[in-house]
């Protein structure tokens, strides 16, 4: 046997404070009511900060923070500024990304090789691209003159926390808005260490405010009457809620939100790519995907020989430390999502789905999950149904691309699908019907800031990135 | 001789192609004629109607749609007196006119222009084109009775999406009359349904329906009413446009966003290799 | 996934006997996606093999080299010496495993054959008219009789990729059989040349193709060509194998052959195998690596492994 020895990323190069506060107006203050909460290391429980819980107060301050600096500061200041400013902050985040790269994992759980590979080169991307909007904005195709919306209210969630920040932040600021963001309440590090590279990049004062806490802090900034448009990403009822929120208002509201894709499997498919394909859409960044490959629809003729690839690519999976630089799946992100996620494993058990996982030591502290997969899964099932947002892939079966379209396209969601066929023509037409924003043929999970993201039907609605990721922001 | 006794027109709905009654046997009196009062039970009736004729109409090639919407204009033009007598001013028949002229002729162009390729940093093929989102609700605005209503209708329809409209309480014959048009112009049935009578009865079940992908409330002059629909509307994430000022000046330059915020962006990507 | 699982073991030994046969077979392979391949290798490469794991690591890569000189200019003496490497690959540690095989010409097997005698050292001999196979066949079958019976217990032979190219499948596989039956007991080693084959899809067709007519080993390049073995290509022949033993139950081995120069690279490979085909490969009777200067920065390593320091080039032999 060819055993790997451990190869722990140093977490040394991260200094984390004991405490930190509120990012309001350029400056790190304490909250109205002194109240706070602790990040904790799901991989480890170990507390790695105390963090400021934002209150009505706090939030009522960052958003005149931030219309104070819209008015007098970021809406007058010449595009090719902004877009300087905007160069700075992703080359500050290239030259910290070794820094936030731990950070991330140790704050949210996924393996260092994701946050370092996948989530911080993003980031970066994300920043340089938007850089480039903010003085050629009358060229995106909105009209000669276009204009920011005013302040921006954004939360975002805790799958990937400083990549969402960079999608909410860097177009935002671009097309001349200010913004209050809230991170979410499991994984608000980076975004405070993001606070400090605002700093470091001389960003003036009011531009990005951070603002921390939990759902109720997430609901006073959506409330806000000085909020002009609010973006926001995770669950559907979250996004339900604040769609109600918002109703009847001036606001602009953009939903990035849940996802149930079709990842479909035909009998002509390059099948060890399809594997990889399966494995990287349902098990990348423990499944805490909203756009993850959850239901995989195999064709019949070959759904034996899929499975058993599949199976034993799953048994090369390495689950644990995810500072360990050859660890593939990380910690579950929370003892809350961790429940949930058996809730609904426990459900298709007991709905008479067949659950299997290769042998897989699990560490005895932290929240963690075997990568599982349930055979014999049909569309009645709960987990065909419900997003289950762990590493838990619901395999069914089809017999026709139009039986395919027809499951694929049987759910609420609509944010991604994926084709696997070497038939060019097949991939065309599956992909005019496939009702989901983001449609991978013969690879999965791949982003990148020029591609627009988002939702049909109950997946949300608007677009970020790309030329298409400006409109949320301008005044269109 | 005695004076010819004219033959007066019922006025009825518009769902699925076909003219019929409300199934609530109800009608109201507008300008001397009865015109159906539209129930809840017609508002889902029109939206399967709706819905079944997505498939056609979103698939239908955009040229296709195109050639239709112009169609539908050449038909009213040859009506233009007809909505004269109905009390439409003539200027605002030939404004409608060129609407439908207008937008036939995105068809094949908004794809381009809002869609495209997209550079990204790998070995993909990745292309965003718009796609229809679906049925949609439109709720017309009360006046210009025809204007305003072909600038609801079609941008939803131009790019595939099909439209059940509330039509103004108190102009229906002009929308009753459009829908005469349209089914003379080869547009499929069903891509729009018209209702006629009460907003209050027909509205809240088109915002409430979860088989409605969007609504466009620009008729809703109410805004705590606006406000009501937006909720309900929630419920299963539609697209929402909200109303317009009531002092609008629908005879201006439209621009894309009534056609754009009724679209999904799709974006395919695809490995490059040999 | 096509009919390379379905069939049962006796329907494969038929399908050499037709044209149509094997090349309906080989073309019902399952397409090879390059992006995703070369994807997936490179993930792979992003392994992180350190201390324990990296020591086990290099003395296999160490017992799995074919330490190859393949020059006009080969004399008995350059050989011999090679040889003599192969043997002692670090005179100070006795503790450093042989090589695998030493790899020559087969006019050099006998110079190489009075060194390795007696010692677990394999002798490979190329063969076939190597490196172009551009000889009528009698021709290249005397070629590889010679080298067995002047010692050779491995033949590396190449394919004719000109009839491969052409689509003229049957007589690739007549060939590979007509060697195999001269190699008697030596082991045959088929090079695919994957570098002229130029396409995944014709890597994958190339390595079942070799397979079906009996070869032991499937090799990647003559090293004579400008693209030499990557990790892809080597991933698409690993899963090639994996497949075959799946459907035949019989195990061929993995030769990426060409290019391969640092530790750090034959690592990269070491962990394709690992988690790729498992470790029934991980052994020298299943995986080598055709090179030359590899050997010498596998022994720099090692040497820094265990005395901590950076070792510097003139204190290994070059042979």
């Amino acid at each position: 046997m060819f055993e790997y020895a451990p190869a722990p990323e140093s977490r040394s190069v991260v200094d984390l404070k004991p405490s930190y506060g509120l990012f309001i107006d350029g400056k790190f203050v304490d909250p109205a009511d002194g109240s706070g909460f602790k990040s904790i290391n799901p991989a480890s429980e170990e507390v790695l900060a105390e963090v400021a819980e934002g209150g009505a107060q706090d939030v009522d301050r960052a958003v005149r923070a931030a219309r104070r600096a819209y008015e007098k500061v970021w809406g007058p200041m010449p595009g090719r500024d902004r877009a300087k400013y905007l160069f700075r902050i992703a080359r500050i985040i290239q030259e910290r990304s070794r820094e936030l790269a731990v950070l991330e994992s140790l704050d949210n759980g996924k393996p260092i090789k994701e946050s370092r590979d996948v989530d911080l080169p993003l980031v970066a991307a994300h920043f340089f691209y938007y850089a480039g909007w903010a003085d050629k904005l009358p060229h995106a195709g909105f009209g000669p003159d276009p204009k920011p919306i005013g302040v921006a209210g954004q939360v975002i969630p805790w799958n990937f926390p400083l990549l969402m920040l960079a999608w909410k932040i860097a177009p935002a600021l671009a097309a001349g808005n200010t913004v209050v963001l809230k991170p979410a309440e499991t994984t608000p590090l980076t975004a405070l260490l993001f606070a400090e590279i605002c700093q470091q990049a001389d960003l003036p004062a009011g531009v990005v405010n951070i603002v921390t806490g939990a759902g109720e802090t997430g609901r006073a900034l959506v409330e806000h009457d000085g909020v002009d448009k609010v973006a926001f990403t995770g669950s559907t009822d979250v996004g339900r809620a604040i769609a109600r929120a918002v109703a009847g208002s001036r606001k602009k509201l953009t939903l990035e939100l849940g996802g149930k894709a079709a990842n479909i499997v035909f009998d002509d498919a390059p099948v060890d790519q399809a594997v990889e394909g399966i494995v990287n859409g349902i098990f990348f960044n423990q499944g805490h995907v909203c756009c993850a490959g959850s239901r995989l629809l195999i064709q019949e003729s070959v759904a034996d020989r899929v499975l058993e690839s599949l199976k034993r690519r799953m048994a090369q999976l390495r689950v644990g430390d995810p500072l360990d630089k050859n660890t593939d799946i990380g910690a579950i992100n929370s003892a809350a999502q961790l429940a949930r996620i058996k809730e609904l494993s426990d459900a298709g058990s007991a709905e008479g789905a067949e659950r299997w996982s290769p042998p897989c030591e699990l560490p005895d502290r932290g929240f963690w999950f075997a990568p599982t997969i349930f055979t014999g899964v049909t569309q009645a099932h709960r987990i065909a149904r419900e997003e289950i947002f762990g590493p838990v892939l619901s395999v069914l079966t089809f017999r026709t691309p139009a039986e395919a379209v027809e499951k694929a396209n049987n759910t609420p969601y609509g944010l991604s699908a994926g084709i696997w066929t070497e038939k060019g023509s097949r991939i065309l037409w599956m992909a005019d019907r496939l009702r989901a924003g983001v449609v991978w043929a013969n690879t999965f999970n791949k982003f990148d800031p020029t591609s627009p993201f988002g939702g049909y039907k109950e997946s949300g609605y608007g677009r970020e990135g790309g030329r298409h990721g400006l409109e949320a922001y301008l005044n269109v | 001789m005695s004076e010819r006794v004219a033959v007066r027109k019922t006025y009825k709905l518009f769902i699925g192609g076909k003219f019929p009654r409300s199934e609530s046997g109800r009608s109201y009196l507008v300008q001397d004629s009865n015109v159906s009062l539209a129930s809840r039970k017609d508002a889902r009736d029109a939206v399967v109607a709706a819905r079944a004729a997505v498939k056609g109409w979103a698939g239908a090639t955009a040229y296709n749609r195109g050639q239709i919407l112009y169609r539908v204009a050449e038909m009213l033009e040859g009506r233009r007196e007809q909505f004269v007598g109905l009390g439409v001013p003539a200027d605002e028949v030939d404004a409608a006119t060129d609407r439908w002229v207008w937008y036939a002729g995105w068809s094949d162009k908004l794809p381009q222009v809002y869609g495209g390729a997209n550079p990204v940093a790998g070995p993909y093929f990745n292309l965003s084109s718009p796609e229809p989102t679906g049925v949609v609700a439109v709720v017309a605005p009360e006046t210009p009775a025809l204007l305003g209503l072909v600038s609801v209708i079609a941008p939803a329809i131009v790019t595939g999406n099909t439209v059940v409209v509330a039509a103004s309480p108190s102009a229906p014959l002009a929308a009753v009359t459009l829908a005469e048009v349209l089914a003379t112009s080869d547009l499929p049935g069903g891509v729009v349904n018209i209702l006629t009578g009460r907003l209050s009865e027909t509205v809240p079940t088109l915002a409430a329906h979860m088989d409605v992908n969007a609504i466009d409330l620009t008729g809703v002059t109410d805004p705590e009413v606006a406000a009501d629909l937006e909720v309900k509307a929630a419920e299963n994430l539609k697209r929402v446009l909200r109303p317009v000022p009531t002092d609008h000046d629908w005879s201006a330059d439209p621009g894309l966003t009534r056609m754009t915020a009724l679209l999904e962006t799709k974006t395919v990507w695809h490995p490059k290799g040999a | 996934m096509t009919a390379t699982a379905t069939s049962a073991r006796s329907d494969l030994s038929e399908l050499g006997r037709s044209e149509t046969a094997l090349r309906t077979f080989l073309h019902g392979l399952p397409g090879v996606d390059q992006v995703g391949a070369e994807q997936r290798a490179a993930q792979l490469g992003t392994r992180s093999i350190k201390t324990t794991a990296k020591a086990q690591a290099i003395d296999l890569a160490i017992s799995m080299v074919d330490l190859t000189t393949l020059e006009g200019a080969d004399t008995p003496g350059k050989v011999r010496a090679l040889a003599a490497k192969a043997l002692r690959p670090d005179p100070a540690d006795p503790s450093c495993p042989h090589v695998g095989a030493v790899c020559v010409y087969p006019s050099m097997v006998p110079h190489v054959a009075d060194v390795l005698r007696g010692s677990a050292v394999h002798l490979a001999s190329v063969a076939t008219s190597f490196p172009s196979g551009q000889a009528p066949l009698e021709i290249k079958l005397a070629d590889t009789r010679a080298a067995v019976e002047a010692g050779a217990d491995e033949i590396d032979m190449v394919i004719n990729r000109g009839a491969f190219l052409a689509g003229r499948y049957s007589e690739v596989y007549d060939e590979i059989v007509a060697t195999k039956q001269a190699c008697g007991d030596a082991h045959l080693k088929v090079i695919l040349e994957t570098g002229e084959l130029a396409t995944y899809d014709n890597v994958r067709r190339a390595s079942w193709l070799a397979m079906l007519a009996g070869g032991d080993f499937i090799k990647t390049s003559t090293g004579k060509v400008p693209v030499a073995a990557t990790l892809p290509v080597t991933l698409v022949m690993l899963e090639a194998v994996r497949d075959f033993r799946a459907a035949t139950g019989r195990q061929v081995g993995v030769k990426p052959a060409g290019g391969i120069r640092t530790t750090k690279d034959a690592i990269k490979y070491l962990v394709m195998v690992n988690e790729v085909v498992g470790p029934d490969w991980l052994h020298p009777d299943w995986f080598r690596f055709g090179a030359s200067s590899l050997l010498n920065d596998l022994l720099m390593q090692r040497t820094k492994l265990t005395t901590g320091v950076y070792a510097g080039p003139d204190y290994f032999t070059l042979d």
